[in-house]
């Protein structure tokens, strides 16, 4: 698979380290690195020569930093240049008082319109709009009744009726007006952008109907045609936006850098998932991690705070509370991981950079998180407030309870102990150094518990210590929390 | 015969012979087979979706054959040899089961065109007089029951269905059941579409595929992975994915009719050994063709 950008930068850059300043003849290899990580992610082949030109511009001349490896000093600045052209991004959704806000949907066949629809609609509905789903796709057979069955699940009415693309559209806004909803999301069939006939539907559409905003939806694994897709549309509708789907894949989605490059239009939302929850806001960093191969940090964070606001407000009062005296315990523990659970796990691993890699072949993640909560729940309430009472005989009666071997829950404290400490930790942290602490995190497989030997916590202390010692050791600990 | 079909590929593939025209373009008027011209080679390819991989064996090629001879009517001939020698296939089309139902399975991504495709491959072996059943397994995308039951109207095909959310390995079941029970001579089995880094989606695959093994010997004979033309280097990592799982015998690349031009199925075929089975070029039933490599890279450079 591939390893990212950075390894192959600090492959060609290594020998750089200290060494004067950077210029055009010494970060070429490194600049190759960039440009093959950008074309492996689809990022336009023009868009990316571009770019690697820019990256070289702004390289050339820096000093070569004592401390910092040169490889590490490009990564920042293609970063950067990255996030810089992507962003900033608007995600607004136009409100007025007297009418509702009409927004139009289009993309190629199989892009994933009609799902976006759903899950735009049920975004809005969430934020307190009344959004009102039109079926505009006559095209597709039975394109109407899968909207009609979204519409059913998200409880958002459907708006259809067997006349013409205009006609309906047209309709749907004299009914939304009628039933006071306040922004109508039109959903219009699928086409190829060559395709004149439709494109000049849509053309009409945008006349008679005149939407405030109109969506491209693209799907992210799209190659070098995402540039003619982006333009073309454009060209006929004026886009206000993109929004890039199906990124819970691996596709490094480099057509968001592409797409902007070349039309300017923003991404504004991603689809992540196939739940009707799955449209995240779209941020130009955790794009920028994606594209050179380096797991999705910001989004990661994102994803984390999502999962709090979902804890009932009480829950994450005591648990902020508990944390800030250091007082972790394997209850607050538990339910992070129902949190994630919640969340859908793959969807989190596929966020943490390097955790794909971590559960070991064959092993579902839900299972390994299931045989953790069998071990908690096999845990009385005094040890589950203060684990280090747990000792042999304890462990043998948890591991029985919970249908494990007794080294495995070893291999579990040890783990929770490690988290423990990473979350007194975060606590004083500033956000940037929290994102580096969670990887840190991964790599140490704090959330992979239960695995074996991925953790060593044994100090290196040089002899073997005494009970005696170990139970002061503990006390220390202890008192350190 | 060929003369007809031959036009059909060239007219859907007259968007992608734009970019290798570029490709023609760049072989008259040049001086030699130096650094721009490799360049130039590099840019064309990488346009049409080719992937570092592919361009990186074809361009390696090139230079060491003609590095700073003239350009020339050789050397054209020599890029399309090298192309169409990536793409061929010993064994084009389906192959029949000697008895009993042949089962085919159909898989790929969300969106690639597995329903439309199954309706196409369904209408055209029902023109080579066969006898067709299609099992409707995608009972997760909403309305996906009813959209490949309104093909299987139109076509007249027989369709074994169960309610959204049915277990789809139960309907593959039961369309083993009646294609051998009824004398079906071709079962298609449709599926949802997933993303390959599902794995609890990729399992449900795998389940579908060993219900199927169990219920006709030798099944599916045929397992074809629906891929979007307009896809890019992501394509190589789903047909890997797919064939660890079911042992995908071939490639349906699908919307070539596009300006796509789905040149991710040269690294597929480098990388995974999948070949292009059929492609799909219009939105009409008739729209599909079998893939034949040599009309395909002919037809890229005519």
């Amino acid at each position: 698979m591939f390893d990212g950008i950075q390894k192959g930068l600090r492959e060609a850059l290594g020998k750089l380290r200290g060494r004067g300043r950077l210029s055009a003849e010494n970060i070429r290899e490194g600049l190759r690195e960039v440009r093959r990580a950008f074309l492996e992610a689809d990022v336009n082949f023009n868009v990316t020569n571009d770019f690697i030109a820019r990256v070289e511009e702004q390289a050339v001349g820096q000093d070569v930093l004592e401390r910092v490896n040169p490889a590490d000093q490009i990564v920042k600045i293609v970063f950067d240049e990255l996030v810089g052209l992507m962003g900033p991004v608007d995600h607004k959704i136009p409100v007025f008082k007297d009418r509702p806000a009409i927004l139009m949907m289009c993309g190629l066949q199989g892009a994933g319109k009609t799902t976006t629809c759903g899950k735009l609609a049920l975004k809005l509905r969430d934020q307190g709009r009344r959004p009102l789903l039109v079926a505009a796709d006559l095209q597709r057979p039975a394109a109407v009744d899968q909207l009609k069955v979204l519409g059913e699940q998200i409880k958002v009415p459907v708006f259809s009726e067997a006349t013409s693309p205009v006609q309906v559209c047209k309709n749907a806004v004299a009914f939304a007006k009628q039933n006071s909803l306040d922004v109508i999301i039109l959903d219009t069939a699928g086409r190829l952008q060559i395709d004149k006939e439709l494109m000049d539907e849509l053309n009409e559409i945008d006349r008679q109907v005149q939407p405030d905003h109109v969506y491209l939806v693209v799907d992210a694994m799209i190659g070098q045609e995402a540039v003619n897709v982006a333009k073309t549309f454009n060209d006929a509708l004026t886009l206000n936006g993109t929004i890039l789907t199906k990124l819970d894949g691996d596709a490094r989605g480099g057509a968001a850098l592409s797409i902007k490059a070349i039309t300017g239009v923003q991404i504004k939302f991603i689809g992540v998932g196939e739940k009707l929850q799955a449209l995240e806001e779209f941020r130009p960093e955790s794009m920028a991690s994606r594209i050179m191969g380096q797991g999705d940090l910001m989004g990661l964070v994102e994803k984390v705070q999502q999962i709090q606001s979902q804890v009932s407000e009480e829950d994450l009062k005591k648990q902020q509370e508990a944390l800030e005296k250091g007082q972790f315990t394997l209850d607050d523990f538990r339910m992070h991981f129902q949190n994630i659970q919640k969340m859908g796990m793959k969807d989190m691993i596929g966020r943490m950079p390097g955790m794909a890699e971590m559960i070991p072949e064959g092993e579902d993640p839900e299972v390994a998180l299931k045989r953790v909560q069998g071990m908690i729940d096999s845990m009385t309430k005094k040890e589950r407030n203060d684990p280090d009472v747990i000792d042999a005989g304890r462990r043998r009666r948890i591991a029985t309870g919970s249908g494990v071997q007794s080294h495995e829950v070893t291999q579990f404290l040890k783990q929770f102990d490690t988290v423990r400490a990473l979350m007194k930790q975060m606590m004083s942290m500033s956000v940037w150094q929290r994102i580096k602490m969670v990887t840190g995190m991964t790599k140490m497989g704090a959330f992979n518990p239960g695995n074996e030997g991925m953790l060593k916590t044994k100090g290196n202390t040089g002899h073997r210590k005494s009970a005696k010692e170990r139970a002061e050791e503990r006390k220390k600990k202890k008192k350190k929390r | 015969m060929f003369g007809s079909l031959f036009t059909k590929i060239k007219k859907s593939l007259a968007r992608t012979r734009d970019v290798f025209t570029g490709v023609v373009d760049l072989f008259r008027g040049r001086g030699k087979v130096d650094k721009v011209f490799l360049a130039e080679l590099e840019k064309r390819l990488y346009l049409a979706d080719v992937g570092g991989f592919a361009v990186g064996v074809i361009v390696d090629r090139v230079r060491q054959a003609f590095q700073d001879k003239e350009v020339s009517e050789d050397v054209q001939t020599f890029v399309k040899q090298q192309l169409r020698e990536m793409l061929s296939d010993p064994s084009p089309g389906i192959s029949y089961a000697p008895s009993g139902p042949t089962v085919v399975m159909i898989v790929g991504v969300n969106g690639s065109g597995k329903t439309t495709t199954i309706a196409k491959l369904a209408h055209r072996l029902k023109a080579d007089g066969k006898k067709v059943l299609v099992a409707a397994c995608d009972t997760y995308r909403a309305a996906a029951v009813e959209q490949l039951t309104v093909w299987c109207q139109r076509i007249d095909c027989d369709i074994v269905k169960n309610a959204q959310g049915s277990d789809p390995a139960s309907v593959a079941h039961d369309a083993c059941e009646k294609a051998k029970a009824r004398g079906f001579d071709v079962a298609i089995v449709d599926t949802a579409g997933r993303l390959h880094t599902q794995a609890h989606l990729m399992r449900e695959l795998e389940k579908i595929h060993k219900v199927v093994t169990r219920q006709v010997e030798g099944a599916p004979h045929e397992t074809l992975m629906v891929l979007d033309a307009t896809t890019g280097q992501n394509a190589v990592t789903q047909a890997e994915m797919f064939s660890k799982s079911v042992k995908c015998t071939g490639i349906v690349l699908t919307k070539l009719d596009g300006s796509a031009k789905g040149g991710a199925i040269f690294a597929i075929k480098q990388k995974v050994g999948l070949p292009v089975k059929y492609i799909g070029v219009g939105e009409s039933m008739e729209d599909l063709e079998p893939f034949d490599p040599d009309s395909y890279v002919e037809a890229l450079f005519s």
